[in-house]
C-alpha cells in the first residue's frame, strides 16, 4: 500500500467526523500551546534578567570587603564580615593593574537631602568620575563628578532625576545648593531618568565624591570597588590579579570577595533555564493527557469500525496495513493539534508581549520543536494499542457480526 | 485449483466446543461454478471463510493453486487474498464515505497500484457492471442492485481467479438478484471460479455443481 494512499484513507476517516477530530485536535493544541507560552514566558524572564545584567556591564568585577566562608564567589554573599577595611588606597592600587579599564570606589548610605524647606531621603552614592561609565548611567544636564584624585572631598553633587524634580521642580538646578546631612553641596549635574536597574533606582540617588561621602557617613571603609576590565576575556585575569594584589596589601590575608558580573550572569542563566525547562515539562504533561484522549477515542473507533476493518482485510489488507492506517490517523490528529497549538502559543505569546512590553517574550525554537515532536510522539504512542487491536481483529468475525 | 483434505474447524463457545466443519474433503477445478447450499449453521459460511483465507482450519490441509496455504502467516494470506480472491457479501460492505469508484479502487489501493492505472482499471470495471454513470455516487445514493454490482466490480478489480459470494442476492428482490447473478455468471464464463452460498433453490439450480451441507459435513455433491 502506498504511503499517499494510507494518508488519504486515514484523512478521509478524520474528515468524516469533523467534530471528533477537532475536539481531540483541540486537546493537543492546548497542550502544545501551553508548552509554547510557558517556555516563552520563562525565556522572556531569562532574557529580561540577562538584559538587566548586561545593562550593568558584563566586564564588571566587584570587590566586596570580607571573605565568604565557602570557596568560590557565591552571588548570594554580597556582604561579609571583614577584619580589614577596603580603602581608597586599595582602589587606587587596583586601578594600576594591567587590563583594568576603569575603577570606581563606592560608598552607599542614605541621607536627608534638603533645599530650603523641601527635603527628602535619598540614596547617597559616594564615588568617582568613572562610575558613570562603569554603571552605564546616563547624564541629563551639566557634568558628572570631575576627574581627579579620589581623596578630595569636593562639595559637589549630581542629582537623580526624581530628586531633582522634587527639590527643584522646573527650575534650573545647575549651580544650586543643596544640604546633605550637615554639609552643603553645589549641584553640577543631573542624571537622565533611567528607572529601575537591578533593583536600584538611579532616579532616586544623589552622587557625591567618595571622600565627601566617607566624611558624611563617618567611615574610612569602602562599600565596594567596581572594576571594569578591558574586554570580556580579561575579566578572569583581572579578577585574579585583584585578589593577589589585595592579599599583599592586606598583610597576606585574602579578606575580600571578588565577584564577576559574568559569574552572576551565568548562575542566573542556569537557574532561569532550569526554571523554563521545569515549567515546560509541567505543561508537557498535558500532552500526555491528550495522548490518553487519543487512545480512548481510537479504541472506540476500532470497535465502531469492525466491519470496515474486516472488509479491508478481506480485500487484501494485511494487519500491518490496518495498523498503519490507524497510526497515521492518530498521527494526523496529533499533527493538526500540534500545528494549532503552535499558532495558539504564538498568538498568546504575542498578546503577553503586548501586555508586558518590558519582557522579551519569544517562544524558543527548541521548545516549539520539542512540543510538536512530543505531541506527535504521544499521539502515535497512545494509538499503538488501538492500532494493534485493529490489526488483530478477526476478519471473518468482524464481517459477519452486525 | 482448490483441494481440501480432512478440513475441520472448531469454535469454542464458552466452555463448549462447536464443530463447524467436520473433516471436509473437497476438490474444485479452475473455472467451476458451484453453489453451496444448506440450512443456517450448517458450516457454509465457515467453509467460505476458510476458502477465502479469512479463517484457518483447526486441522486438515488446504491447498490453493497447488500451494499449501494452511500455514501461511497473516501477511502472506493477506497477499493471497489480494491477488487471488474476490469477495462479494450479502450486506455489500461498501465504505459509506467513499464513492462507487473509490470503493472499487480499494483493493487496487491496498495492492499499491499507481493512481493512473487505478483510474483506468476502475473506469473499465464500472463499465463492465454498467455503472459508468454512477462513478461518483456515494453508496447511500445507490439502489441495492447497484450496490451489489459495485461490490462485484470491487471483487474483480484485481482479476482474482476465485470469486466467493456469500448470499449475494440475500438482500435483493428476485429480479435484481437474477441480474446480479447474471453479472457473476458472466465473470465465471470469462474464466473465474465462482463459489456462491445461497438459500435460494432457483439460484442454486443455475450452478453446474451443487454442494449441500448439513451439520458441518458435505452431504451431497452432484459432481462427486
Amino acid at each position: 500500500m502506498r504511503l499517499v494512499d494510507t494518508f488519504s484513507l486515514a484523512w478521509g476517516t478524520l474528515a468524516q467526523q469533523p467534530r471528533r477530530t477537532a475536539l481531540i485536535g483541540l486537546a493537543m493544541s492546548i497542550g502544545v500551546g501551553a508548552v509554547v507560552v510557558l517556555t516563552a514566558l520563562g525565556e522572556g524572564a531569562r532574557g529580561y534578567v540577562l538584559e538587566q545584567f548586561a545593562g550593568l556591564g558584563t566586564n564588571l568585577i566587584i570587590v566586596i570587603p570580607g571573605r565568604a566562608e565557602t570557596t568560590g564567589a557565591a552571588p548570594g554573599v554580597l556582604s561579609g564580615q571583614s577584619t580589614r577595611d577596603l580603602t581608597l588606597d586599595d582602589a587606587n592600587a587596583v586601578a594600576r593593574i594591567p587590563w583594568v579599564n576603569d575603577v570606581a570606589p563606592l560608598n552607599v548610605g542614605s541621607a536627608q537631602v534638603t533645599r530650603g524647606s523641601l527635603g527628602r531621603e535619598a540614596v547617597l552614592l559616594g564615588s568617582t568620575a568613572p562610575l558613570l561609565t562603569i554603571r552605564h548611567m546616563h547624564l541629563g544636564i551639566g557634568h558628572f563628578l570631575p576627574p581627579g584624585p579620589s581623596d578630595q572631598a569636593l562639595p559637589v553633587c549630581v542629582l537623580g532625576d526624581k530628586i531633582r524634580r522634587e527639590l527643584f521642580g522646573n527650575a534650573n538646578p545647575l549651580g544650586g545648593w543643596v544640604r546633605i546631612g550637615d554639609r552643603r553641596f553645589r549641584v553640577i549635574g543631573t542624571l537622565a531618568a533611567q528607572g529601575q536597574q537591578m533593583g536600584f533606582n538611579t532616579d532616586e540617588v544623589v552622587v557625591i565624591p567618595v571622600a565627601a561621602a566617607q566624611q558624611l557617613l563617618n567611615t574610612p571603609s569602602l562599600f565596594r570597588i567596581l572594576i571594569e576590565a578591558r574586554g570580556r576575556a580579561a575579566v578572569q585575569r583581572v579578577k585574579e590579579d585583584t585578589l593577589a594584589l589585595l592579599k599583599t596589601r592586606h598583610e597576606g590575608e585574602a579578606d575580600v570577595t571578588v565577584i564577576t558580573q559574568d559569574a552572576v550572569l551565568a548562575t542566573f542563566d542556569r537557574i532561569l533555564t532550569a526554571l523554563t525547562l521545569a515549567v515546560g515539562g509541567i505543561a508537557a504533561i498535558s500532552l500526555g493527557v491528550a495522548g490518553v484522549l487519543i487512545m480512548n477515542v481510537m479504541l472506540v473507533s476500532v470497535a465502531q469500525r469492525r466491519a470496515e476493518i474486516g472488509l479491508l482485510k478481506a480485500l487484501g489488507a494485511s494487519g500491518g496495513n490496518v495498523r498503519a492506517l490507524f497510526l497515521v490517523e492518530a498521527g494526523l490528529i496529533a499533527s493538526l493539534g500540534a500545528a494549532g497549538g503552535v499558532v495558539l502559543g504564538f498568538a498568546a505569546s504575542f498578546t503577553l508581549g503586548r501586555v508586558y512590553p518590558q519582557l522579551p517574550i519569544v517562544p524558543p525554537l527548541w521548545a516549539v520543536t520539542a512540543a510538536v515532536a512530543t505531541a506527535i510522539l504521544a499521539g502515535l504512542l497512545f494509538a499503538w494499542l488501538p492500532a494493534r487491536r485493529a490489526a488483530k481483529l478477526d476478519a471473518a468475525l468482524s464481517l459477519t457480526r452486525r | 485449483m482448490i483441494q481440501l483434505d480432512q478440513v475441520s474447524r472448531t469454535f469454542e463457545v464458552g466452555e463448549q466446543q462447536v464443530l463447524a466443519l467436520r473433516e471436509v474433503n473437497l476438490s474444485i477445478a479452475a473455472g467451476e461454478y458451484i453453489a453451496i447450499m444448506g440450512p443456517s449453521g450448517s458450516g457454509k459460511s465457515t467453509l467460505l471463510n476458510l476458502l477465502g483465507l479469512l479463517d484457518r482450519p483447526s486441522s486438515g490441509r488446504y491447498s490453493l493453486d497447488g500451494r499449501d496455504v494452511t500455514g501461511l502467516n497473516e501477511a502472506e494470506s493477506a497477499r493471497v487474498r489480494r491477488e487471488k480472491i474476490g469477495f462479494v457479501f450479502q450486506f455489500f460492505h461498501l465504505v459509506p464515505r467513499l464513492d462507487a469508484a473509490a470503493n472499487i479502487a480499494l483493493p487496487l489501493v491496498l495492492a499499491g497500484i499507481a493512481p493512473a492505472e487505478r483510474k483506468q482499471r476502475v473506469a473499465q470495471l464500472l463499465a463492465d457492471v454498467g455503472l459508468s454513470e454512477r462513478a461518483d455516487h456515494l453508496p447511500s445514493q445507490l439502489s441495492g442492485g447497484q450496490l451489489q454490482r459495485v461490490a462485484i466490480a470491487r471483487a474483480m478489480s484485481m482479476h482474482p481467479a476465485l470469486l466467493l459470494a456469500d448470499e449475494p442476492t440475500g438482500n435483493l428482490d428476485r429480479a435484481t438478484g437474477r441480474e446480479v447473478m447474471g453479472v457473476l455468471e458472466g465473470l465465471n464464463q470469462r474464466g473465474a471460479t465462482l463459489i456462491v452460498i445461497t438459500h435460494d433453490q432457483e439460484i442454486g439450480a443455475r450452478a453446474r455443481r451443487r454442494i449441500v451441507m448439513e451439520d458441518g459435513r458435505v452431504i451431497s455433491d452432484n459432481a462427486a
